[in-house]
Protein backbone atom coordinates (compact mmCIF):
# COMPACT_ATOMS: atom_id res chain seq x y z
CA UNK A 1 0.00 0.00 0.00
CA UNK A 2 1.15 3.40 -0.82
CA UNK A 3 2.42 5.70 1.88
CA UNK A 4 0.62 8.95 0.27
CA UNK A 5 -1.92 8.31 -2.26
CA UNK A 6 -3.67 11.40 -4.06
CA UNK A 7 -6.83 10.56 -5.81
CA UNK A 8 -8.48 12.98 -8.53
CA UNK A 9 -7.40 15.61 -6.45
CA UNK A 10 -8.14 19.53 -7.81
CA UNK A 11 -7.72 22.80 -6.83
CA UNK A 12 -9.04 25.49 -8.80
CA UNK A 13 -8.26 28.91 -7.92
CA UNK A 14 -11.46 30.74 -9.81
CA UNK A 15 -11.15 29.53 -13.32
CA UNK A 16 -7.53 28.42 -12.84
CA UNK A 17 -7.44 25.10 -12.70
CA UNK A 18 -3.88 24.76 -11.26
CA UNK A 19 -3.91 21.47 -10.24
CA UNK A 20 -6.98 18.78 -12.24
CA UNK A 21 -8.06 15.69 -10.97
CA UNK A 22 -4.38 14.17 -10.14
CA UNK A 23 -3.71 10.44 -9.12
CA UNK A 24 -0.62 9.95 -7.20
CA UNK A 25 0.38 6.99 -5.09
CA UNK A 26 4.30 7.38 -3.45
CA UNK A 27 5.31 4.08 -1.97
CA UNK A 28 7.30 3.89 1.27
CA UNK A 29 10.81 4.30 0.83
CA UNK A 30 10.92 5.63 -2.51
CA UNK A 31 12.37 9.01 -3.20
CA UNK A 32 9.66 10.45 -6.03
CA UNK A 33 10.18 12.71 -8.00
CA UNK A 34 7.57 15.55 -9.21
CA UNK A 35 8.50 17.68 -12.02
CA UNK A 36 7.02 20.17 -14.81
CA UNK A 37 7.37 23.07 -16.35
CA UNK A 38 7.04 26.34 -14.24
CA UNK A 39 3.47 27.03 -13.07
CA UNK A 40 2.27 23.51 -13.97
CA UNK A 41 1.17 22.86 -10.30
CA UNK A 42 3.99 21.29 -8.59
CA UNK A 43 3.66 23.87 -5.78
CA UNK A 44 0.33 23.86 -5.71
CA UNK A 45 0.19 19.91 -5.24
CA UNK A 46 3.00 19.80 -2.02
CA UNK A 47 0.54 22.71 -0.46
CA UNK A 48 -2.49 20.50 -0.87
CA UNK A 49 -0.58 17.48 0.75
CA UNK A 50 0.63 19.67 3.84
CA UNK A 51 -2.92 21.96 3.92
CA UNK A 52 -2.03 25.28 3.01
CA UNK A 53 -4.91 24.77 0.37
CA UNK A 54 -7.93 23.45 0.69
CA UNK A 55 -8.92 20.69 -1.38
CA UNK A 56 -11.55 21.64 -4.41
CA UNK A 57 -12.48 18.13 -5.12
CA UNK A 58 -10.54 14.54 -4.65
CA UNK A 59 -9.11 12.57 -1.68
CA UNK A 60 -5.45 12.51 -0.15
CA UNK A 61 -4.66 9.67 2.07
CA UNK A 62 -1.45 8.98 4.50
CA UNK A 63 -0.58 6.16 6.13
CA UNK A 64 -3.72 3.94 4.93
CA UNK A 65 -5.66 7.04 6.08
CA UNK A 66 -7.07 10.30 4.63
CA UNK A 67 -6.13 13.11 5.79
CA UNK A 68 -7.45 15.51 3.30
CA UNK A 69 -9.30 17.89 5.38
CA UNK A 70 -7.14 17.60 8.59
CA UNK A 71 -4.96 21.53 9.40
CA UNK A 72 -1.72 21.80 8.60
CA UNK A 73 -0.07 21.50 11.76
CA UNK A 74 -1.63 17.64 12.82
CA UNK A 75 -0.71 16.44 9.70
CA UNK A 76 2.68 16.75 10.38
CA UNK A 77 1.70 14.97 13.49
CA UNK A 78 0.98 12.06 11.30
CA UNK A 79 4.57 12.52 9.62
CA UNK A 80 4.73 14.75 6.66
CA UNK A 81 7.58 17.44 6.96
CA UNK A 82 8.32 19.86 3.66
CA UNK A 83 10.83 22.84 2.87
CA UNK A 84 9.65 25.71 0.96
CA UNK A 85 10.62 26.80 -2.17
CA UNK A 86 11.19 30.33 -1.36
CA UNK A 87 13.55 29.82 2.13
CA UNK A 88 11.17 30.22 5.43
CA UNK A 89 13.01 29.82 8.27
CA UNK A 90 12.71 31.49 11.79
CA UNK A 91 15.26 34.75 11.09
CA UNK A 92 15.33 35.98 14.29
CA UNK A 93 15.72 32.71 16.53
CA UNK A 94 18.94 30.88 16.18
CA UNK A 95 19.70 27.84 13.91
CA UNK A 96 19.65 25.99 17.34
CA UNK A 97 16.55 27.22 18.09
CA UNK A 98 14.91 26.63 14.50
CA UNK A 99 15.47 23.15 15.29
CA UNK A 100 14.34 23.10 18.74
CA UNK A 101 10.94 24.48 18.00
CA UNK A 102 10.49 22.01 15.53
CA UNK A 103 10.18 18.92 17.85
CA UNK A 104 6.75 18.68 17.75
CA UNK A 105 6.19 14.69 16.60
CA UNK A 106 3.77 12.28 18.59
CA UNK A 107 7.70 10.80 19.12
CA UNK A 108 8.72 14.07 21.47
CA UNK A 109 4.98 13.98 23.13
CA UNK A 110 5.63 10.54 24.34
CA UNK A 111 9.12 11.07 25.07
CA UNK A 112 8.79 14.04 27.52
CA UNK A 113 6.08 15.38 29.55
CA UNK A 114 4.17 18.42 28.31
CA UNK A 115 5.82 20.30 31.40
CA UNK A 116 8.97 19.47 30.33
CA UNK A 117 8.53 20.03 26.25
CA UNK A 118 7.45 23.39 27.05
CA UNK A 119 8.72 24.79 29.62
CA UNK A 120 12.36 22.56 29.47
CA UNK A 121 15.67 24.27 28.97
CA UNK A 122 17.23 23.51 26.16
CA UNK A 123 19.34 20.98 27.80
CA UNK A 124 17.00 17.85 27.60
CA UNK A 125 17.36 18.19 24.06
CA UNK A 126 20.88 18.76 23.36
CA UNK A 127 21.94 15.76 21.94
CA UNK A 128 18.72 14.74 19.08
CA UNK A 129 19.87 18.67 17.63
CA UNK A 130 23.00 17.93 17.78
CA UNK A 131 22.88 14.86 15.63
CA UNK A 132 20.42 17.40 12.82
CA UNK A 133 23.22 20.07 12.61
CA UNK A 134 26.37 17.36 12.27
CA UNK A 135 23.76 16.31 9.29
CA UNK A 136 23.53 18.87 8.07
CA UNK A 137 26.68 20.51 8.70
CA UNK A 138 25.72 23.57 10.69
CA UNK A 139 26.95 22.41 14.03
CA UNK A 140 29.61 25.82 13.92
CA UNK A 141 26.61 28.26 13.31
CA UNK A 142 24.52 26.72 15.88
CA UNK A 143 24.23 30.07 17.90
CA UNK A 144 24.07 32.50 14.80
CA UNK A 145 20.64 34.32 14.18
CA UNK A 146 19.55 32.10 11.06
CA UNK A 147 18.87 35.16 9.14
CA UNK A 148 22.49 35.71 9.13
CA UNK A 149 23.22 32.59 7.27
CA UNK A 150 24.75 32.42 3.91
CA UNK A 151 22.08 31.16 0.81
CA UNK A 152 23.27 27.25 0.83
CA UNK A 153 23.43 27.23 4.75
CA UNK A 154 19.48 28.27 4.79
CA UNK A 155 18.58 25.70 2.73
CA UNK A 156 20.22 23.11 4.93
CA UNK A 157 18.64 24.53 7.56
CA UNK A 158 15.44 24.65 6.32
CA UNK A 159 15.48 20.84 5.39
CA UNK A 160 17.66 19.94 9.21
CA UNK A 161 14.26 21.80 10.43
CA UNK A 162 11.86 19.66 8.41
CA UNK A 163 13.81 16.43 9.79
CA UNK A 164 13.38 17.59 13.25
CA UNK A 165 10.23 16.81 13.20
CA UNK A 166 10.47 13.55 12.53
CA UNK A 167 8.80 12.83 9.70
CA UNK A 168 7.91 9.37 7.80
CA UNK A 169 7.18 11.76 4.37
CA UNK A 170 9.55 14.90 3.41
CA UNK A 171 8.14 17.38 0.86
CA UNK A 172 10.87 18.99 -0.72
CA UNK A 173 9.96 21.97 -3.16
CA UNK A 174 12.47 22.77 -5.17
CA UNK A 175 15.65 22.36 -2.47
CA UNK A 176 18.09 22.45 -5.26
CA UNK A 177 17.15 25.99 -6.82
CA UNK A 178 20.31 28.74 -6.54
CA UNK A 179 22.95 26.06 -5.53
CA UNK A 180 26.19 25.63 -7.54
CA UNK A 181 27.31 22.05 -8.33
CA UNK A 182 29.11 21.18 -5.61
CA UNK A 183 26.59 21.71 -3.06
CA UNK A 184 23.94 20.16 -5.40
CA UNK A 185 26.35 17.19 -4.54
CA UNK A 186 25.98 17.13 -0.90
CA UNK A 187 21.97 18.07 -1.25
CA UNK A 188 22.11 14.23 -3.18
CA UNK A 189 23.85 12.73 -0.62
CA UNK A 190 21.65 14.09 1.72
CA UNK A 191 18.63 12.92 0.03
CA UNK A 192 20.05 9.50 -0.12
CA UNK A 193 20.90 9.52 3.43
CA UNK A 194 17.15 10.26 4.53
CA UNK A 195 15.92 7.46 2.44
CA UNK A 196 18.72 5.25 3.96
CA UNK A 197 16.84 6.59 7.46
CA UNK A 198 13.50 5.04 6.57
CA UNK A 199 12.47 8.52 4.92
CA UNK A 200 10.21 8.73 2.04
CA UNK A 201 10.94 11.68 0.37
CA UNK A 202 8.79 13.33 -2.57
CA UNK A 203 11.16 16.02 -4.58
CA UNK A 204 9.84 18.89 -6.65
CA UNK A 205 12.62 20.12 -8.75
CA UNK A 206 13.93 21.49 -12.32
CA UNK A 207 17.66 20.45 -11.52
CA UNK A 208 17.29 17.39 -13.93
CA UNK A 209 20.39 15.36 -13.35
CA UNK A 210 19.66 15.59 -9.41
CA UNK A 211 16.19 14.71 -10.18
CA UNK A 212 17.27 11.68 -12.62
CA UNK A 213 20.11 10.50 -10.48
CA UNK A 214 18.33 10.11 -7.08
CA UNK A 215 14.75 9.27 -7.93
CA UNK A 216 12.99 6.05 -8.48
CA UNK A 217 10.07 7.19 -9.88
CA UNK A 218 8.96 10.85 -11.38
CA UNK A 219 5.13 11.92 -12.40
CA UNK A 220 5.59 14.93 -14.89
CA UNK A 221 3.28 17.67 -14.42
CA UNK A 222 1.89 20.35 -17.46
CA UNK A 223 -1.02 22.48 -16.86
CA UNK A 224 -2.10 21.05 -13.53
CA UNK A 225 -2.52 17.09 -15.23
CA UNK A 226 0.01 14.59 -14.98
CA UNK A 227 1.06 13.86 -18.65
CA UNK A 228 3.63 10.62 -17.73
CA UNK A 229 4.73 8.59 -14.96
CA UNK A 230 7.58 6.40 -14.61
CA UNK A 231 11.19 5.41 -13.87
CA UNK A 232 14.02 8.22 -14.54
CA UNK A 233 14.66 6.28 -17.71
CA UNK A 234 11.29 5.71 -19.12
CA UNK A 235 10.34 9.31 -18.54
CA UNK A 236 13.59 10.97 -20.51
CA UNK A 237 12.61 8.68 -23.49
CA UNK A 238 8.81 10.34 -23.17
CA UNK A 239 7.31 12.32 -25.83
CA UNK A 240 4.87 13.92 -24.05
CA UNK A 241 7.40 14.97 -21.51
CA UNK A 242 9.87 16.69 -24.62
CA UNK A 243 6.91 18.42 -25.93
CA UNK A 244 5.99 19.90 -22.61
CA UNK A 245 9.29 20.99 -22.08
CA UNK A 246 10.53 22.28 -24.91
CA UNK A 247 7.46 23.05 -27.00
CA UNK A 248 6.20 21.94 -30.34
CA UNK A 249 6.55 18.39 -32.07
CA UNK A 250 9.53 16.58 -30.79
CA UNK A 251 12.25 15.13 -33.83
CA UNK B 1 9.82 60.23 50.11
CA UNK B 2 6.03 58.82 49.99
CA UNK B 3 5.88 60.92 46.47
CA UNK B 4 8.67 58.44 45.27
CA UNK B 5 7.19 54.76 46.96
CA UNK B 6 3.37 56.56 45.28
CA UNK B 7 5.66 56.99 41.84
CA UNK B 8 7.24 53.55 42.18
CA UNK B 9 3.93 52.03 42.69
CA UNK B 10 2.36 53.92 39.20
CA UNK B 11 5.48 52.25 37.43
CA UNK B 12 4.90 48.66 38.82
CA UNK B 13 1.17 48.69 37.88
CA UNK B 14 1.89 49.91 34.40
CA UNK B 15 5.17 47.37 34.24
CA UNK B 16 2.31 44.60 34.73
CA UNK B 17 0.31 46.00 32.18
CA UNK B 18 3.06 46.62 29.96
CA UNK B 19 4.40 42.66 30.48
CA UNK B 20 1.02 41.55 29.49
CA UNK B 21 0.93 43.09 26.12
CA UNK B 22 4.56 41.90 25.72
CA UNK B 23 3.99 37.68 25.58
CA UNK B 24 1.48 38.79 22.94
CA UNK B 25 3.55 40.66 20.88
CA UNK B 26 5.49 38.21 20.41
CA UNK B 27 3.38 36.47 18.98
CA UNK B 28 3.11 38.58 16.68
CA UNK B 29 -0.34 39.88 17.67
CA UNK B 30 -1.36 43.94 18.06
CA UNK B 31 -3.66 43.48 20.79
CA UNK B 32 -5.81 46.82 21.99
CA UNK B 33 -7.81 44.38 24.35
CA UNK B 34 -4.88 44.92 27.02
CA UNK B 35 -7.08 47.85 29.16
CA UNK B 36 -10.15 45.57 28.81
CA UNK B 37 -8.64 42.63 30.83
CA UNK B 38 -6.81 45.22 33.05
CA UNK B 39 -10.59 47.09 33.78
CA UNK B 40 -11.74 43.65 34.94
CA UNK B 41 -9.43 42.91 36.99
CA UNK B 42 -9.59 46.08 38.49
CA UNK B 43 -13.16 45.55 39.83
CA UNK B 44 -13.44 42.29 40.27
CA UNK B 45 -10.87 42.41 42.81
CA UNK B 46 -12.17 45.81 44.42
CA UNK B 47 -15.56 43.91 44.44
CA UNK B 48 -14.41 41.04 46.05
CA UNK B 49 -12.76 42.92 48.83
CA UNK B 50 -14.74 45.71 49.45
CA UNK B 51 -18.15 44.02 48.90
CA UNK B 52 -17.67 39.98 50.07
CA UNK B 53 -14.81 41.51 52.53
CA UNK B 54 -12.02 39.33 51.17
CA UNK B 55 -8.34 39.90 52.21
CA UNK B 56 -6.23 40.45 49.57
CA UNK B 57 -4.28 38.04 48.41
CA UNK B 58 -6.84 35.81 47.46
CA UNK B 59 -8.71 38.61 45.74
CA UNK B 60 -6.10 39.41 43.45
CA UNK B 61 -5.68 35.74 42.72
CA UNK B 62 -9.08 35.75 41.42
CA UNK B 63 -8.99 38.76 39.37
CA UNK B 64 -5.59 37.59 37.88
CA UNK B 65 -7.82 34.22 37.00
CA UNK B 66 -10.49 36.38 36.03
CA UNK B 67 -8.91 38.80 33.93
CA UNK B 68 -6.78 35.10 32.05
CA UNK B 69 -10.44 33.83 31.38
CA UNK B 70 -11.56 36.82 29.81
CA UNK B 71 -9.04 36.48 27.46
CA UNK B 72 -9.00 32.81 26.79
CA UNK B 73 -12.49 33.60 25.77
CA UNK B 74 -11.88 36.98 23.41
CA UNK B 75 -8.72 35.06 22.21
CA UNK B 76 -10.46 32.08 20.09
CA UNK B 77 -12.60 34.47 17.99
CA UNK B 78 -10.74 37.06 18.38
CA UNK B 79 -7.11 35.63 16.97
CA UNK B 80 -8.79 34.46 14.16
CA UNK B 81 -8.09 37.61 12.33
CA UNK B 82 -5.06 39.49 11.57
CA UNK B 83 -2.83 42.49 11.78
CA UNK B 84 -5.59 45.62 11.19
CA UNK B 85 -8.63 43.51 11.55
CA UNK B 86 -7.19 41.97 15.09
CA UNK B 87 -6.75 45.71 16.24
CA UNK B 88 -10.14 46.69 15.64
CA UNK B 89 -11.38 43.62 16.85
CA UNK B 90 -9.71 43.93 20.31
CA UNK B 91 -9.99 48.10 20.08
CA UNK B 92 -14.05 46.93 19.63
CA UNK B 93 -13.51 44.59 22.91
CA UNK B 94 -12.00 47.07 24.94
CA UNK B 95 -14.25 49.68 24.40
CA UNK B 96 -17.52 46.82 24.63
CA UNK B 97 -15.58 46.34 28.73
CA UNK B 98 -15.76 50.36 29.58
CA UNK B 99 -18.65 50.70 28.70
CA UNK B 100 -20.07 47.96 30.53
CA UNK B 101 -18.46 48.98 33.14
CA UNK B 102 -19.96 53.02 32.65
CA UNK B 103 -23.58 51.18 32.93
CA UNK B 104 -22.69 48.50 36.04
CA UNK B 105 -24.55 49.23 39.00
CA UNK B 106 -23.77 47.01 42.26
CA UNK B 107 -23.96 48.75 45.64
CA UNK B 108 -24.40 46.90 49.09
CA UNK B 109 -24.90 48.78 52.06
CA UNK B 110 -22.29 47.72 54.46
CA UNK B 111 -22.42 49.22 57.62
CA UNK B 112 -25.47 52.15 56.78
CA UNK B 113 -22.85 53.09 53.94
CA UNK B 114 -24.06 52.05 50.24
CA UNK B 115 -20.37 50.59 48.67
CA UNK B 116 -20.03 49.19 44.91
CA UNK B 117 -19.61 50.20 41.78
CA UNK B 118 -22.21 53.03 40.69
CA UNK B 119 -21.97 53.81 36.54
CA UNK B 120 -20.42 56.34 35.37
CA UNK B 121 -19.19 57.65 39.19
CA UNK B 122 -17.28 54.47 39.41
CA UNK B 123 -16.15 53.22 42.31
CA UNK B 124 -14.89 54.38 45.40
CA UNK B 125 -13.59 53.60 48.60
CA UNK B 126 -11.59 50.52 48.09
CA UNK B 127 -10.02 51.19 51.20
CA UNK B 128 -8.80 47.73 52.11
CA UNK B 129 -4.49 49.44 51.96
CA UNK B 130 -5.43 51.90 54.21
CA UNK B 131 -7.82 50.27 56.30
CA UNK B 132 -5.27 47.44 57.37
CA UNK B 133 -2.97 50.41 58.09
CA UNK B 134 -0.32 49.59 54.95
CA UNK B 135 2.17 52.15 54.65
CA UNK B 136 2.92 53.43 50.84
CA UNK B 137 6.06 51.63 50.96
CA UNK B 138 4.81 48.55 51.68
CA UNK B 139 2.71 48.84 49.62
CA UNK B 140 4.88 49.75 47.03
CA UNK B 141 6.83 46.28 48.23
CA UNK B 142 3.75 44.44 47.70
CA UNK B 143 3.22 45.99 44.00
CA UNK B 144 6.91 45.33 43.19
CA UNK B 145 6.62 41.62 44.70
CA UNK B 146 4.57 40.94 41.84
CA UNK B 147 6.11 42.65 39.38
CA UNK B 148 9.37 40.23 39.78
CA UNK B 149 7.15 37.42 39.80
CA UNK B 150 5.77 38.15 36.60
CA UNK B 151 9.01 39.06 35.45
CA UNK B 152 10.54 36.18 36.46
CA UNK B 153 7.44 34.16 34.79
CA UNK B 154 8.20 35.83 31.30
CA UNK B 155 11.85 35.45 31.56
CA UNK B 156 11.51 31.84 32.36
CA UNK B 157 9.19 31.01 28.95
CA UNK B 158 11.51 33.46 27.03
CA UNK B 159 14.25 31.20 27.63
CA UNK B 160 12.00 27.82 27.55
CA UNK B 161 11.19 26.17 24.07
CA UNK B 162 7.54 27.94 24.66
CA UNK B 163 9.33 31.67 24.37
CA UNK B 164 10.86 30.35 21.23
CA UNK B 165 7.61 28.80 20.11
CA UNK B 166 6.20 32.21 20.44
CA UNK B 167 8.37 34.06 18.41
CA UNK B 168 9.03 31.46 15.97
CA UNK B 169 4.67 32.31 15.34
CA UNK B 170 5.66 36.06 15.35
CA UNK B 171 8.05 35.42 12.50
CA UNK B 172 6.48 33.37 10.06
CA UNK B 173 2.71 31.82 10.96
CA UNK B 174 3.14 29.50 7.97
CA UNK B 175 6.35 28.12 8.55
CA UNK B 176 5.47 27.62 12.15
CA UNK B 177 1.84 25.35 10.86
CA UNK B 178 4.23 23.27 8.42
CA UNK B 179 6.42 22.38 11.54
CA UNK B 180 3.58 21.59 13.48
CA UNK B 181 2.78 24.29 15.86
CA UNK B 182 -0.95 24.60 16.57
CA UNK B 183 -1.10 28.15 15.70
CA UNK B 184 -4.54 28.86 17.86
CA UNK B 185 -3.60 26.95 21.03
CA UNK B 186 -0.14 29.15 20.44
CA UNK B 187 -1.37 32.40 20.35
CA UNK B 188 -4.84 31.99 23.00
CA UNK B 189 -2.22 30.38 25.38
CA UNK B 190 -0.45 33.95 25.09
CA UNK B 191 -3.15 35.87 25.38
CA UNK B 192 -4.47 33.64 28.40
CA UNK B 193 -0.83 34.37 29.94
CA UNK B 194 -1.29 37.85 29.08
CA UNK B 195 -5.40 38.53 30.54
CA UNK B 196 -3.99 37.09 33.67
CA UNK B 197 -1.13 39.61 34.54
CA UNK B 198 -2.90 42.23 33.34
CA UNK B 199 -6.07 40.98 35.44
CA UNK B 200 -3.91 40.95 38.57
CA UNK B 201 -2.42 44.92 37.30
CA UNK B 202 -5.51 45.54 37.58
CA UNK B 203 -7.36 44.48 40.75
CA UNK B 204 -3.53 45.88 42.38
CA UNK B 205 -4.39 49.17 40.71
CA UNK B 206 -8.06 49.53 41.99
CA UNK B 207 -6.23 49.26 45.52
CA UNK B 208 -3.48 51.81 45.46
CA UNK B 209 -5.48 54.16 43.71
CA UNK B 210 -9.29 53.32 45.78
CA UNK B 211 -10.88 54.71 43.57
CA UNK B 212 -11.70 53.37 39.77
CA UNK B 213 -14.21 54.31 37.21
CA UNK B 214 -14.56 53.53 33.55
CA UNK B 215 -12.90 56.67 31.74
CA UNK B 216 -9.45 55.34 32.98
CA UNK B 217 -9.80 51.96 30.95
CA UNK B 218 -10.16 53.47 27.47
CA UNK B 219 -8.29 53.45 24.53
CA UNK B 220 -5.49 55.73 25.85
CA UNK B 221 -4.74 53.19 28.18
CA UNK B 222 -4.32 50.58 25.80
CA UNK B 223 -2.12 52.64 23.97
CA UNK B 224 0.17 52.84 26.61
CA UNK B 225 -0.25 49.44 27.59
CA UNK B 226 1.53 48.18 23.86
CA UNK B 227 3.54 51.64 24.13
CA UNK B 228 5.80 50.16 26.79
CA UNK B 229 6.79 46.82 25.22
CA UNK B 230 7.61 48.13 21.84
CA UNK B 231 9.06 51.30 23.49
CA UNK B 232 11.22 48.98 25.11
CA UNK B 233 12.12 46.26 22.73
CA UNK B 234 10.92 42.59 22.51
CA UNK B 235 14.45 40.75 23.11
CA UNK B 236 13.72 40.54 26.65
CA UNK B 237 11.31 41.74 29.43
CA UNK B 238 13.66 43.91 31.08
CA UNK B 239 12.77 46.46 28.22
CA UNK B 240 9.34 47.08 29.12
CA UNK B 241 10.26 48.35 32.64
CA UNK B 242 12.52 50.23 31.26
CA UNK B 243 10.00 51.97 29.30
CA UNK B 244 8.00 52.60 31.43
CA UNK B 245 10.34 54.02 33.92
CA UNK B 246 11.13 56.37 30.93
CA UNK B 247 7.59 57.44 30.32
CA UNK B 248 5.94 57.35 33.75
CA UNK B 249 9.27 58.26 35.34
CA UNK B 250 11.11 60.93 32.92
CA UNK B 251 7.87 61.84 30.79
CA UNK B 252 4.92 61.67 33.11
CA UNK B 253 6.63 62.96 36.13
CA UNK B 254 9.64 64.31 35.13
CA UNK B 255 9.08 66.84 32.81
CA UNK B 256 5.66 68.27 34.87
CA UNK B 257 7.14 71.34 35.70
CA UNK B 258 6.49 72.60 31.85
CA UNK B 259 2.96 72.36 32.37
CA UNK B 260 0.94 72.38 29.54
CA UNK B 261 4.17 71.82 27.43
CA UNK B 262 4.44 68.62 29.00
CA UNK B 263 1.81 66.44 26.44
CA UNK B 264 3.87 68.24 23.23
CA UNK B 265 6.86 67.29 24.45
CA UNK B 266 6.16 63.81 25.82
CA UNK B 267 4.98 63.05 21.92
CA UNK B 268 8.03 64.51 20.36
CA UNK B 269 9.99 62.76 23.24
CA UNK B 270 8.75 58.55 22.08
CA UNK B 271 9.23 59.87 18.32
CA UNK B 272 12.46 60.82 19.04
CA UNK B 273 13.41 57.69 21.27
CA UNK B 274 11.79 55.40 18.45
CA UNK B 275 13.66 56.92 15.64
CA UNK B 276 17.26 57.02 18.11
CA UNK B 277 16.28 53.31 18.84
CA UNK B 278 13.95 51.29 16.26
CA UNK B 279 14.42 48.16 17.64
CA UNK B 280 13.24 49.57 21.70
CA UNK B 281 15.76 50.43 24.16
CA UNK B 282 17.27 47.39 25.11
CA UNK B 283 17.77 45.52 21.38
CA UNK B 284 19.47 42.60 20.78
CA UNK B 285 23.34 45.14 20.40
CA UNK B 286 21.92 46.93 23.88
CA UNK B 287 21.79 43.36 25.46
CA UNK B 288 24.97 41.67 24.54
CA UNK B 289 26.69 45.10 25.77
CA UNK B 290 24.69 45.11 28.97
CA UNK B 291 25.79 41.09 29.56
CA UNK B 292 29.73 41.99 28.82
CA UNK B 293 29.65 44.34 31.70
CA UNK B 294 28.33 42.31 33.65
CA UNK B 295 30.66 39.22 32.71
CA UNK B 296 33.44 41.52 32.56
CA UNK B 297 32.90 42.48 36.25
CA UNK B 298 32.10 39.28 37.68
CA UNK B 299 36.30 38.47 35.81
CA UNK B 300 37.56 41.33 37.84
CA UNK B 301 36.09 39.99 41.34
Amino acid sequence: MALLELKGVSRHFGGVRAVDGLDLAVEAGQIFGLIGPNGSGKSTTVNLITGLFALTSGSIAFDGRDFGALPTHLRLGRGVARSFQNIRLFGQLTVWQNLWVAQNSPADHAKRGFLSRWLGGQGDVREEISQLLEFSGLAHKQDELAANLAFGEQRRLELARALATRPKLVLLDEPAAGMNNEEIGLLRDRILKMRAQGITVLLVEHVMELVMDVTDRIAVLNFGQKIAEGTPSEIQADAAVRKAYLGGETA
Amino acid sequence: MDFYFGLAQIIGVHTLLGLSAYIVLLTGQVSLAQAGFFAVGAYVAGMLTVLAGWAILPALAVSSLFGGAVACAVGFPALRVKGLMLVIATLAFGEAVRLFFFNFDYQVAKGGVKLGPVGGEGFRQIRYFPEHGWTTMEVMLFIWGFVILAMALLWWFDRSRYGAVLRAVGEDELAAQSVGINLTAVKVSAMTVGGMIAGLGGGIYAHYTTHIEHASFGILLATFALAYPILGGLESVFGTVVAVVFVQGLLVEGLRFLGDWRNLLFGALIVLAMNVRPKGFLDAPALLWIGRIFRGRRGAA
